[in-house]
């Protein structure tokens, strides 16, 4: 497996950074990377499913935790 | 000619659904290269009003827009070096007035009192502007400084209006490096008549 996995806390923050810290954080990544968000802004979850739509990266998963929101973002 | 003659011997049916398909396939290639673009012009330079441009012009720029800000009046304020934005309840009677901090009693329910009362109060405006940064640091909300640091790391063009330097005898070394440019009206619409989107803040 080539693709590598990387993480970012974007726990405490709220719109528009969590996707700002997104955008970020995956311009540093190889195509095909895995991008790991953990998010506690309930606004994420349509933001960044809208993030992905715009700049083309794919949303792998998008799950609830108990006290958090996780997210898997393959860089296209 | 032969090409003539052969065009006009295809059956029309076929030559419209031919047509049709070319210009769904050049359709979808021209939207697939174009960059959306925003242009906003702000023009309020108040704690509360600085948000609404720095917020929309940063998260379109991660989204892969071309974003331009045009500065003009009172959102000028918004390019100075030294931000001192505050906010105030006058004439604003929509903005909540809650505690941040204290005693359970109070923490987070609005203050008793009406609002046009409180504005009477000397120092109010400080105090209100001090509850409004702290509710939002507490909440996990950029600082405009933050916030307007992001938009010039993500190439979000920040256009400054020349006229109001010129009206309020402000000096330009009283505003940011960044600055792309000090213009008119004229330079700036044509600007946002190519825009996709175009706000007035």
């Amino acid at each position: 497996m080539s693709e590598n996995t990387h993480t970012l806390d974007a726990r405490g923050l709220n719109c528009p950074l969590p996707i700002l810290k997104t955008k970020k954080a995956i311009a540093t990544l190889s195509s095909g990377d895995i991008l790991e968000v953990t998010a506690t802004d309930p606004g994420s979850v349509k933001d960044l499913d809208s993030f992905c739509s715009q700049t083309g990266h794919v949303m792998v998963s998008s799950e609830q935790l108990e006290d958090a929101f996780f997210f898997r973002i393959r860089k296209a | 000619m032969s090409n003539t003659a052969s065009l006009i011997d295809i059956p029309t049916k076929d030559l419209d659904s031919w047509f049709d398909r070319r210009f769904a396939e050049k359709m979808a290639e021209r939207e697939a290269a174009h960059i959306p673009s925003m242009t906003i012009i702000a023009t309020k330079g108040t704690l509360d009003m600085a948000y609404p441009p720095f917020i929309l012009a940063s998260t379109a720029a991660a989204l892969g827009w071309d974003v331009s800000i045009f500065f003009t009046f009172y959102g000028l304020n918004l390019l100075k070096q030294n931000l001192d934005l505050k906010v105030t309840p006058l004439g604003n009677p929509a903005m909540p007035m809650k505690l941040p901090e204290g005693p359970n009693w109070i923490k987070g329910k609005p203050l008793p009192m009406p609002t046009s009362v409180m504005t009477l109060i000397p120092g109010f405006e400080s105090m209100a502007t001090g509850l409004m940064k702290k509710t939002m640091d507490n909440k996990g909300i950029a600082s405009i400084e933050q916030l307007r640091e992001l938009c010039v790391e993500a190439d979000v063009k920040l256009v400054a209006c020349q006229m109001t330097v010129d009206l309020f005898d402000y000096g330009k070394e009283d505003f940011i490096p960044e600055i792309e440019e000090w213009v008119g009206a004229a330079s700036f619409l044509p600007r946002a008549m190519k825009a996709d989107v175009n706000l007035f803040i």
